[in-house]
């Protein structure tokens, strides 16, 4: 039971900080259309970790409730991956941090329809139509910025090469993920990785990008050690019950 | 006999609560309620299901619904959230797609099943304004997030597009 709160935990900071990182762009898009883009990915990934917060309270079975989870835990209590809480930089490194993320959570989603576990394949089926659309959206524009001006394919190459590092966590299991496979509840990563890597070689083939050729992979994030970057992400996300614990409004 | 009553009643009632972020249909036209049903005492569960996982507008959903139901004398209302089956744009009711056309909202075209959305050519959405195909996609995400921003190319209106999913 433990376990299986572990693991939608990790669902769900995925989702709430990647989807914090995204709201960071409100207001500031290079377009309008792509400012309410980036904000309705994020509102769609805030919306997942809000299912998947609940049901993690409910698996913990403390009495906690989603804002409790979102609010009153530490950086190391976080399981998020490293990549979605890395900065935004430019619009290039954020196209390029989403479209890594979004290839992973297209297949991760599509093979958690098939869990043992019915609420898991319940919030997956309703997560995978919003996530098919977010990966449309970076694989257009992994494509647009790759095959555009020289300027556009070095700021995009560049990203690129900058955040390469930070996605083989995504498909590599940790212990907890390997024990849950096992079960049937949580997808086998070995299997989604040559998915994820047909679909980016696709993308970035089209894109005229050249693959890095960086073959060492950073994690921690799972395992609650993080970069720099989500404590400061925590301050502003938890600014309020940190300010005034127990606030409601 | 009373409890009929009350769950014919029930669903008439929820026919006068509009959608909160397109208030030309009603919740019943969206398809977001699932189900009715009348608990002992004569208190109505009504079980709703969001169109998006992030969608802002069930909290108000959620208001509208008791607000009307207690104006026809239903102090206690049990309102459950539902994610499963997951809704699609296939609930919603000819009738809606006519007002939301009627409203300047193109309708979905198509079922949901059509797995399209992934790198297919964008179908051309008749102009909800001229009905003119000759149109283009703006944006895949639009003012709320169910809908996605087109233009028309002949009447050179931009116009929402609420999604097929």
């Amino acid at each position: 039971m433990n376990q299986k709160f572990q693991y939608v935990l990790h669902l769900a900071d995925n989702a709430l900080i990647l989807g914090h990182r995204l709201s960071e762009w409100c207001g500031h898009g290079p377009v309008l259309e792509q400012d309410m883009a980036m904000t309705n990915i994020a509102l769609d990934l805030v919306g997942q970790s809000r299912s998947l917060y609940q049901y993690a309270a409910k698996l913990e079975g403390k009495g906690k409730t989603e804002d409790d989870l979102a609010y009153l835990r530490d950086a190391f209590d976080y399981r998020n991956a490293l990549l979605v809480e890395l900065p935004n930089e430019d619009f290039a490194y954020t196209v390029v941090r989403q479209f890594l993320f979004d290839v992973y959570n297209y297949f991760n989603y599509k093979a958690l329809t098939e869990s043992t576990d019915q609420h898991l394949v319940d919030i997956a089926v309703k997560s995978l139509k919003e996530v098919t659309y977010h990966l449309k959206w970076s694989s257009e524009w992994m494509i647009r910025l790759g095959d555009g001006t020289d300027v556009s394919h070095e700021k995009i190459q560049t990203a690129l090469n900058d955040y390469w590092e930070y996605s083989g966590e995504l498909y590599t299991p940790n212990a907890l993920e390997k024990d849950l496979a096992a079960q049937g509840i949580a997808p086998d990563l070995t299997k989604i990785q040559p998915l994820w890597e047909e679909r980016v070689d696709l993308i970035l083939e089209q894109a005229t990008l050249q693959k890095p050729s960086n073959t060492w992979m950073q994690s921690g994030g799972k395992e609650g050690v993080h970069t720099e970057y989500l404590g400061l992400i925590l301050t502003e996300l938890q600014y309020l019950q940190r300010a005034y614990p127990g606030a409601e409004w | 006999m009373v409890a009929q009553q009350s769950h014919t009643e029930i669903w008439e009632l929820l026919e006068q609560v509009p959608d909160p972020e397109v208030p030309v249909i009603s919740i019943l036209d969206l398809g977001v309620v699932r189900d009715v049903q009348m608990l002992d005492n004569n208190i109505p569960e009504i079980t709703i299901t969001p169109t998006y996982t992030g969608c802002p507008a069930m909290d108000m959903i959620e208001v509208n619904i008791r607000a009307v139901l207690q104006e026809a004398g239903y102090q206690t209302v049990q309102i459950k959230t539902v994610l499963s089956p997951a809704w699609t744009s296939d609930w919603l009711t000819d009738s809606a797609k006519q007002k939301l056309k009627e409203y300047g909202i193109a309708p979905p075209v198509g079922k949901s099943s059509d797995k399209s959305v992934l790198f297919a050519e964008d179908r051309n959405i008749p102009c909800p304004q001229c009905d003119s195909t000759n149109t283009e996609v703006i944006s895949h995400f639009g003012s709320t997030a169910c809908k996605a921003l087109h233009k028309c190319n002949d009447c050179l209106e931009p116009f929402d597009y609420f999604k097929c999913h």
